[in-house]
């Protein structure tokens, strides 16, 4: 049988593979000479050229952070600016010793304790060539006895960058917030290409809800630097898109009327446009300056802040949490309308006291030996407690949640600025999950005049004020109402985020609660009728006084012998004017005594300067 | 039977492991200036190193008729890897090459590298060489087939090694000198229409080698960086760690890449000449192993792994001084990255597996 192949023949074989190898052992070399020659080229016959090139001629690509966005309010009033601020940085790359260039320093400028705590700091999250700041914010001074000395000290620089400024101080802090310098944290949340030469970023409030508007996108510079690393021109420049102003609906004028009301106590006030959920004016009082927040707040001032008792940097607005008190009565009596508890025309007997069938607790009116007849308008209009445990009763604690949470208790307002509580409207069903107990009848009493566990934020209470105003419409209330581009001026209206409805009603019933409501400011008998003598409009209102401590029963209640500390809060809730509603408020003051003797005289003062001021401006 | 050294006991090569393991240090000096003196960079590559040197060693053990038989199987599991990373692949920077296998991800077309010399040289060494006309033809499919799976993921570098693996094995085969300028001939003709399937960035690359200054701070800064770092650096260099072109930021990939413009930015055109003649040691050796080889399998395979790691520092070499178009091959054993080094080891403890398992063969 004949072989398919023939043998291998592997003396052949052997000699083609080794002459190939031999072949491409040559091209090898060949080619490396190729390469050599070029490099022999580069390296020996062209050195002068490139030594000069890699001398004078090098192209660094830099980004050129964009500028913050500026914040205005709603009439123009500039709220946070850039400023140029001097700084000292350091280059560590080209330092020795640091230690013993920050000692000769402090001859100069001035440097704490602190200072090189920050700078060793940020040290670690710089790379070496980068420049960290040692010292902000130099004073003319300052620059210039270093800058007479600078040639001993290569490697530092005194550089003049934009600063966040906030003209306004502590009088609008709490809306507005603060920029601080970027931490790891908010890198994990930014952009970081986009944020490459940004230095500070939004920390709190509008700052950091409009992040993504304030900032801007970065731009690029291609520069021609010598060897010590300065810049000689350049080149190319792609400018980075500015941030964009944004306006803020707040109506400075009723800020600073409302800061000055509140000065020296504690509490809150915010007030609403009812139609569109704008904030004309949010105050926390106390309130913190935010200017030392840019460059990072020295520790000892930060702790003073954080561990005082009047707690300035809580937003009391969005964040306080108080029983509701009298002020929830209204929302009360709408629903009894509208779940048909009650007849508004019928009344009851109010003796002072109230109790529960079959048990002998008196739970206790206001007033020691009652209202007498009372129905609803008398009751919303006199604040008859008596009248709101039996409605309570009817209701019971479940459709009591139901309507609250309709009026938007219990959850947050969806505020664009973010960061509020939610408040709580409590339940059957809460109460078993939190406290795996039942919940009791005579519980539901309480909650029936704002106090026991129901909580509110001054946030929920305008907006369910402004609902009232509106006749349920129940907005979210908004910061920020458009953006605008510094270089178009292109303006970029801002939405609310969305717009829900009270159900349930019935125009009757709304006009109805509104008509008490006015009553208790324009009534004979109103509980704030002081307040509301000779306004040359009508406003509708609800006084509420809050306790801080039970009282037990049939004890008095002595204002001066408790110590300020448990004395009541003061709240007061209002819209005005009736016939159109332009404002809505809630304000707080906390252990301030009454609500009609606290708390609704601002309340007069902020509506006559914003209904009567504007009035003349219209005219 | 001879006395067998320790060296051969363990199927070593002394003189090519002497040349990778001083490579290898180079590698690591260079580095540690070249990413700017962070030890962390260094201890991992050297870490990177330690295990491409551990698996290498474990490559020689096994003989080349073990080899020879698994060529073909190892070829088909890694076409089928390549199709799966295109189905269900990793992008990583805009490319998809990375196969996530749960606890590590790797680069299947690496294993390509060793896989297509080794199938082609299973294929031609089971028959009379010079091959013939259909054997070659199917050769070339063999490799054309994964060099257009790689082409598409889109990795010109490796495409372009894997490539040049397959047809160095059936050029050392000894294929008739009319195919190789028939083949030259149809690769020039398929120029343009490869240029019509090219990505954007890959065209870009072509367009910048044939005129860098046209785009100086665009497609061709790369090559005008590397020039000047290279050039600058003179006959003797500026030193290591003083490289002012790498330190202050003007080079780009200088860890990568381009780290070769590093090396001769510090230690200048002497520097330079060493290490070129260093590379030529170990080729020169690989080489030799390839010519003594005794079975035709380990001399094709040999020879062509050789010309591969050739292929890799000329490209390397020639893009870095501006010679050849940015693709992105990195110079072996001085890159950063641990791939390349891995597949690269990998077939060097195949040449040692080839040349130490062939005494024992002839007995």
């Amino acid at each position: 049988m004949a072989l398919d192949f023939p043998f291998k023949d592997n003396t052949q074989e052997t000699s083609l593979i080794k002459h190939r190898v031999v072949f491409t052992g040559v091209i090898i070399v060949l080619l490396m000479l190729l390469i050599i020659s070029r490099l022999i080229y580069l390296q020996f016959i062209q050195h002068e050229h490139y030594i000069t090139l890699s001398q004078n001629n090098r192209v660094k690509i830099l980004p050129i952070p964009p500028i913050r966005g500026l914040i205005y309010s709603r009439d123009g009033i500039l709220l946070a600016e850039n400023q140029p601020a001097f700084s000292l940085e350091i280059v560590p790359e080209r330092i020795d010793d640091l230690d013993k260039v920050i000692k000769d320093l402090s001859e100069y400028v001035t440097i704490e304790k602190n200072d090189v705590e920050r700078f060793k700091k940020l040290l670690k999250e710089k790379r070496r060539f980068e420049s960290v700041p040692l010292r902000y914010n130099l004073n003319e001074q300052e620059v210039a006895r270093f800058s007479v000395n600078q040639h001993h000290f290569p490697g530092v620089e005194v550089i003049a960058r934009p600063y966040r400024r906030y003209p306004l101080k502590d009088e609008v802090s709490h809306a507005i917030g603060y920029v601080g310098r970027v931490d790891e944290q908010d890198l994990e949340q930014l952009d970081k290409s986009n944020y490459i030469g940004t230095t500070h970023t939004g920390k709190f409030g509008a700052e950091k809800a409009y992040e993504n508007l304030l900032h801007g996108k970065v731009g690029y510079q291609q520069v021609e630097i010598n060897a010590q690393g300065r810049i000689i021109r350049v080149l190319e420049r792609t400018p980075p898109e500015p941030g964009k102003d944004i306006y803020l609906t707040l109506d400075i004028s009723l800020q600073l009327t409302a800061v000055e009301a509140l000065a020296g106590k504690r509490g809150a006030i915010i007030a609403l446009d009812p139609d569109n959920g704008d904030v004309l004016a949010m105050v926390s009082s106390p309130s913190y300056d935010p200017n030392p927040f840019v460059n990072g707040i020295d520790f000892k001032a930060y702790r003073a802040l954080l561990q005082s008792s009047d707690k300035p940097l809580i937003n009391r607005v969005l964040q306080g949490k108080y029983p509701p008190g009298s002020t929830i009565k209204p929302f009360l009596g709408a629903a009894a309308l509208a779940y048909s508890a009650v007849d508004p025309s019928e009344t009851i007997w109010c003796p002072g006291w109230y109790s529960l069938k079959g048990s002998t607790h008196r739970y206790r009116d206001w007033k020691k030996y009652g209202h007498g007849h009372v129905d609803l308008n008398y009751s919303i209009m006199q604040s008859c407690d008596v009248y709101f445990y039996t409605l309570a009763h009817e209701l019971g604690i479940d459709r009591i949640h139901d309507a609250l949470t309709d009026f938007g208790f219990g959850r947050t307002t969806d505020i664009d600025i973010g960061g509020e509580s939610s408040g709580l409207v409590p339940s059957d069903e809460w109460k078993r999950k939190t406290y795996h107990q039942p919940w009791y009848p005579g519980e539901t009493l309480i909650v029936g005049i704002g106090q026991g566990s129901i909580l509110a934020t001054p946030l929920q209470l305008a907006v369910a004020t402004a609902s009232l105003a509106n006749h349920g419409h129940l907005v979210s209330p908004r910061l920020v109402y458009e953006a605008r581009d510094p270089i178009t001026n292109e303006i970029e209206s801002l939405q609310n985020k969305k717009q829900k409805s009270v159900s349930l009603y019935k125009e009757s019933h709304w006009k109805t609660i509104v008509q008490a409501m006015e009553d208790v400011v324009h009534g004979d008998r109103g509980t704030a009728r002081r307040s509301g003598m000779g306004a040359p409009y009508h406003f509708a209102g609800k006084t509420g006084t809050a306790q801080v401590i039970g009282i037990a029963q049939d004890e008095e209640y002595d204002e001066k012998a408790i110590s300020e500390r448990f004395k009541d809060h003061a709240l007061f809730i209002a819209f005005g004017p009736v016939e159109d509603p332009r404002i809505a408020l809630a304000i707080i003051v906390e252990n301030g005594g009454s609500g009609s003797r606290t708390a609704a005289p601002i309340a007069r003062q902020l509506l006559d300067h914003y209904l009567i001021n504007d009035k003349i401006n219209a005219g | 039977m001879e006395e067998k050294t320790l060296a051969k006991r363990l199927h070593i090569d002394v003189p090519l492991l002497f040349g990778l393991l001083v490579l290898c240090g180079i590698g690591l000096v260079v580095l540690y200036s070249a990413a700017g003196q962070d030890l962390q960079v260094v201890f991992r590559q050297a870490i990177r190193m330690g295990i491409a040197l551990v698996l290498m060693f474990c490559v020689a053990q096994f003989s080349p008729i073990q080899l020879e038989r698994w060529s073909l199987w190892i070829y088909l599991g890694g076409v089928s890897l390549l199709v799966a990373v295109l189905l269900f692949g990793d992008v990583g920077k805009g490319a998809q090459r990375w196969l996530d296998l749960g606890f590590f991800r790797f680069q299947p077309s690496e294993i390509m590298k060793l896989a297509v010399p080794m199938v082609i040289a299973w294929f031609l060494a089971g028959n009379h060489l010079p091959p013939t006309i259909g054997r070659i033809i199917f050769s070339c499919v063999l490799v054309i087939v994964p060099v257009v799976l790689i082409a598409k993921q889109p990795d010109l570098g490796t495409a372009l090694l894997v490539g040049a693996a397959g047809f160095s094995v059936l050029f050392i085969s000894g294929i008739g000198w009319r195919f190789i300028t028939g083949f030259s001939l149809i690769i020039a003709l398929c120029a343009p229409v490869l240029w019509h399937f090219m990505h954007e960035y890959q065209k870009r690359r072509v367009l910048t080698f044939l005129d860098p200054e046209q785009d100086p701070l665009g497609a061709g800064y790369h090559t005008i960086q590397s020039k000047i770092a290279i050039g600058s650096g003179g006959l003797y260099g500026k030193g290591w760690l003083n490289g002012t072109q790498s330190h202050l930021e003007f080079l780009p990939e200088r860890s990568t890449d381009f780290i070769f413009a590093v090396f001769c930015e510090e230690f200048g055109l002497m520097g330079v000449l060493l290490l070129i003649v260093l590379y030529m040691f170990i080729i020169f050796r690989g080489l030799i192993i390839a010519v003594s080889a005794q079975q035709t399998y380990g001399k094709l395979l040999a020879a062509g792994f050789v010309m591969t790691f050739f292929v890799y520092v000329f490209v390397n070499m020639g893009m870095v001084t501006g010679q050849l178009p940015v693709v992105g091959v990195p110079l072996p054993m001085i890159s950063l990255g641990g791939t390349s080094i891995v597949t690269l080891m990998i077939a060097f403890g195949i040449l040692m597996s080839i040349n130490t398992h062939r005494r024992m063969l002839s007995d």
